[in-house]
């Protein structure tokens, strides 16, 4: 209760500070870039990393000079995951507080919700959520940092097929995560060979999975299981998965994607293989690796700064931030116009995510190398071969 | 005074100056676009508050509505080639149609039971939505086309400012004429007493059920509205937290009153965006004003301010 | 049959909760006609709390125990600061306040606390037990133990102690109770502190198998009230049945039909009971006062 005190007395001077700081920034002319995220709500644990991250870094750059010799400032809303507010605030940024440039959108309902105001509005937009339909077809204003759902069950299959696994089940979540790359794997399985036997879902708050491993664990000739999902629902699907004594292999998605899944899922989590960026397994990079010091510094600076473990969710805002402060620099002017023609000149650029090469037909700019395949042993990552 | 607050034309004239007038001092299309969201809101609540404030049935489902009616503007164009405004009387119409052969069993039901089976009721639709991916999009939604009329097409805050503050003064003149209306007498009866309404000889079951008719057509009306609006619509808008706003919104701008509802729609509409100076504690002041609001005005904000103004009801 | 065990011990376990979250919702109820949808906060409470203590170092069972404290402590503040000053305000009134006071509380937890999800180590271990074929873990033995500890300690309390009977006095008629010398405003702040212990008791021993997290209650109230609902609301046994009933149908539902539909199943079992016994499986007539 202490601390929560401490917390309304620090925000209160904060809040004063920023008053008195937003009239003087206003004399100063800065340079304002907005954002929308789900930092609480049913998707929170995407939003919330992405906020501090995107937080933490506008200081930093501001403390080494801001962009093109002016100071950023970060006009950051909270959507809940809601579309209709994510619209609302999209709105927002634009009309009322003349952002130049958008990070943000934590789901991809939101992320689409948003889009249209971006496409009038002509400001650039870079979006934090996974689903392909955001940036295919491509939308002139529309980027997006992280690797598609598509992505993921491609390289999940690759695996499988070394493997010679080609009879699967899938446990995916009903949440959007889920469905979307439940579909995506559904489409590109017959490419590689693989026939999905058992297809079982579960809602995004249920707690305990066991019904829907039951049947699949009786269901005959499945050699690995699938479950697309984020949030809890991966960590209980694992938990019930060794309960059942289920032994084929399970793969997890992208969706999993920070240390508090081995701490969640516990012993239950050994052998769980998974697709996800370099970001995850920065310590164990070779040191030629051109992606190790992008991906150990942010790590590092990210668990000290907010004493939680680093997610790659937080990575993807990082990769957005910098994509569009290098853009700016290259554009050399707040043209929101210019800044977007930039973006997508975006070449070699080297972030948490992987490589990033845009083009006109691509506002993504990964390709399947930026996946790792890592495999949970002893409590920790490892690369798989 | 007395003559021109009983007059059924007061409060939807006033609402109707209180759309134009506003116009005036709007500084940028975001205030446009809330204020569209506030009539949009007002919309479903004053339907909402037909069945809540007037015949004294609560409904936790209203969302079911918004969202069927929200999800008819989105698929039945892009399915069947329906013009948007064919499409949402579409959903008007369907919707009356369900809540006609749900309300009937539903109806029956008493106090908190008629809660958890609207609930259910509500529940079920948004599975539905959310579930059946190729038709709907699933949970990441579905896009809606633009509506155009004769070429001229909507779009733009402030267009929709005019065409959802027109709806919204429509449907509390047709609220206000049905309040004064024989059935709206019959209504009334019903809320202060269902015995003794019965008694009299009022046929209790069917008037529950006209009302609940009724006010599943508003909601589905705001809903296609929104989808319009926003040119996007996810399952969030039939999803149960946002029966609770409805209802949230017509008990806290006063049961039974009209104006209470566009009241109450502005309110949780337009906190939202005063909140996000308070950033993480946001959820706090919201929930704290909520309890704050209920303690001080305990029958809602329009009827306890008019009771401590005039000494008597609106 | 296995697999028929085996959905067994998943529908008991969750239905566990959610009867431990309509006992809440009725003991409330039955003493002031309030529905309180902040109910599952407490059960977020008790788990979140316990998560934080033991973080902290605190052993487990003293981590239990504050818990169970800071519960009882915001489900009586929650009636002295949020309930109490309503008083005799109709009952759709008391029900905003409730709604207000759980996303207040979610918006205390978020900055308390933090928006991560957490979880507990199991009190005996993950090693499941094997019961004809079906494999259980021992938590939910704690969590089915825990349930009937809670309703045997509930039962004697109310029909040994003064105390008990004073809130069952209360609420059979509030009016004769306080003729009787009953301190009414007690008895309800009472039946508060009395919700949040079982609300955080629940969140306690689930928090191993489901984990929690800031806002997990929203859900826990919904499904708690459906159960109190389909039991019969202001019914203990009701509560119970109810909410084992609905844990079940989900169990079965995802098993046997649909995983996709399984939470429909629930509702088109409670809507079809409710459209054939209105007050529920074992509620009263519901005879309307004129």
């Amino acid at each position: 209760m202490a601390r929560f005190w401490n917390k309304i007395g620090r925000v209160a001077v904060t809040s004063v500070a920023v008053l008195a700081l937003g009239a003087a920034a206003h004399a100063a002319d800065t340079i304002k870039i907005g954002s929308s995220l789900s930092m609480t709500g049913p998707a929170s644990f995407l939003g919330d990393p992405e906020g501090k991250t995107l937080e933490m870094y506008v200081e930093d750059i501001n403390a080494n000079g801001g962009v093109n010799g002016k100071q950023l400032e970060l006009v950051i809303y909270d959507d809940a995951a809601d579309a209709n507010s994510a619209r609302t605030f999209a709105t927002r940024l634009v009309e009322d507080d003349g952002v130049i440039a958008v990070v943000g959108g934590s789901t991809t309902g939101a992320t689409m919700a948003m889009v249209p105001v971006f496409e009038d509005a002509g400001i650039p937009f870079i979006s934090l959520a996974g689903a392909v339909v955001i940036i295919d077809p491509v939308k002139e204003f529309v980027f997006k940092t992280p690797h598609t759902d598509r992505m993921a069950c491609e390289k999940i299959f690759e695996d499988m097929q070394k493997n010679g696994i080609s009879k699967i089940g899938m446990i995916s979540g009903t949440g959007g995560f889920g469905k979307s790359m439940r579909g995506q794997c559904m489409d590109v399985a017959g490419n590689y060979g693989i026939e999905i036997l058992a297809d079982e879902t579960y809602g995004p708050k249920d707690a305990d999975m066991t019904p829907q491993l039951t049947k699949i664990k009786g269901t005959d000739g499945i050699q690995a299981v699938v479950n697309p999902g984020f949030g809890q629902g991966p960590a209980i699907v694992t938990r019930n998965y060794r309960q059942l004594g289920i032994d084929v292999p399970l793969y997890q998605s992208h969706g999993v994607a920070s240390k508090s899944f081995i701490d969640l899922a516990g012993e239950a989590a050994e052998g769980v293989r998974l697709p996800a960026a370099a970001l995850l397994v920065a310590d164990k990079l070779p040191d030629d690796d051109p992606q190790k010091p992008v991906v150990t510094g942010y790590k590092t600076k990210y668990e000290e700064t907010t004493g939680e473990p680093v997610s790659t969710f937080g990575g993807h805002a990082y990769d957005g931030l910098m994509i569009l402060v290098e853009a700016m620099k290259r554009a050399g002017s707040e043209d929101p116009a210019a800044i977007r023609d930039e973006i997508e000149k975006t070449q070699g650029f080297i972030g948490t995510g992987g490589t990033v090469n845009m083009s006109a037909e691509d506002h993504l700019g990964l390709d399947l190398s930026a996946f790792k395949m890592l495999e949970i042993k002893d409590g920790d990552w490892t690369i798989v071969n | 005074m007395r003559k021109l607050m009983s007059n059924r034309l007061a409060v939807p004239a006033f609402l109707a100056l209180l759309v134009v007038g506003l116009a005036f001092v709007m500084p940028s299309n975001f205030y446009f676009r809330v204020a569209a969201l506030v009539w949009i809101s007002a919309l479903a609540v004053i339907g909402l508050n037909l069945l809540m404030g007037f015949a004294g049935q609560v409904s936790l489902g209203h969302a079911g509505f918004f969202g069927l009616g929200a999800y008819s503007v989105a698929i039945l164009p892009a399915q069947f080639g329906l013009h948007p405004v064919i499409a949402l009387i579409a959903g008007g119409a369907g919707c009356a149609l369900l809540a006609f052969v749900v309300g009937r069993p539903i109806l029956r039901l008493k106090g908190h039971y008629l809660a958890v089976a609207t609930l259910g009721f509500g529940i079920l639709v948004s599975m539905v939505i959310s579930n059946e991916a190729w038709l709907t999009g699933g949970p990441d939604g579905m896009p809606v086309p633009r509506l155009a009329l004769f070429g001229w097409r909507a779009r733009g805050a402030d267009t929709w400012y005019w065409i959802t503050g027109g709806l919204m003064v429509i449907g509390a003149l047709l609220a206000v004429n049905l309040v004064a209306s024989p059935t709206g007498r019959a209504l009334r009866a019903l809320h202060d007493s269902e015995v003794a309404a019965r008694v009299v000889g009022v046929d209790v079951g069917c008037y529950k059920l006209i009302v609940f008719v009724i006010s599943a057509v508003y909601a589905s009306v705001a809903g296609s509205a929104l989808a319009l609006v926003n040119g996007f619509i996810t399952p969030d808008a039939a999803g149960f937290l946002h029966s609770i706003q409805l209802v949230t919104m017509v008990v806290l701008g006063g049961m039974g009153s009209i104006l209470g509802s566009v009241v109450g729609a502005a309110v949780l509409v337009v906190l939202p965006q005063a909140l996000t100076v308070f950033h993480d504690y946001e959820h706090l002041m919201l929930g704290f004003m909520m309890m704050a609001f209920m303690i001080l005005l305990r029958s809602g904000i329009v009827p306890s301010l008019s009771m401590l103004i005039g000494g008597r009801r609106a | 049959m296995a697999e028929f065990l085996q959905f067994c011990a998943s529908g008991l376990t969750v239905g566990a909760v959610y009867a431990l979250v309509a006992l809440g919702f009725t003991i409330i109820y039955n003493a002031s006609d309030v529905v309180n949808f902040a109910q599952g906060e407490f059960v977020m409470i008790g788990g979140m709390t316990t998560v934080f203590a033991t973080a902290a170092g605190v052993p487990l069972p003293i981590a239990v125990l504050i818990a169970i404290l800071a519960a009882m402590v915001i489900g009586l503040l929650l009636h002295r600061l949020a309930i109490e000053p309503a008083r005799g305000a109709s009952p759709v009134t008391l029900i905003i306040i409730t709604i207000g006071a759980s996303i207040f509380l979610r918006g205390l937890a978020q900055i308390v606390f933090d928006k991560q999800f957490h979880s507990l180590p199991a009190f005996s271990g993950d090693t499941p037990i094997n019961i004809g074929g079906a494999l259980v873990l021992p938590q939910s033995f704690w969590v089915l133990g825990g349930a009937v500890v809670i309703v045997i300690a509930l039962w004697a309390f109310f029909n040994r102690t003064v105390t008990g009977k004073a809130v069952l006095a209360t609420a059979a008629n509030r009016l004769a109770a306080r003729l009787v010398g009953i301190n009414t405003s007690f008895v309800i702040g009472l039946s508060f502190v009395l919700s949040a212990a079982i609300g955080a008791i629940a969140g306690i021993l689930v928090t191993p198998i489901t984990l929690t997290s800031y806002d997990i209650g929203t859900l826990l109230a919904l499904k708690g009230f459906a159960a109190a609902m389909l039991g019969g609301m202001g019914n203990p046994i009701g509560a119970i049945v109810g909410g084992l009933l609905v844990g079940l149908l989900e169990a079965f539902g995802a098993g046997y039909i649909s995983s996709t539909y399984k939470d429909a199943m629930a509702f088109i079992v409670i809507l079809g009971v409710l459209f054939v016994m209105p007050g529920g499986l074992l509620g009263r007539a519901s005879v309307e006062r004129v």
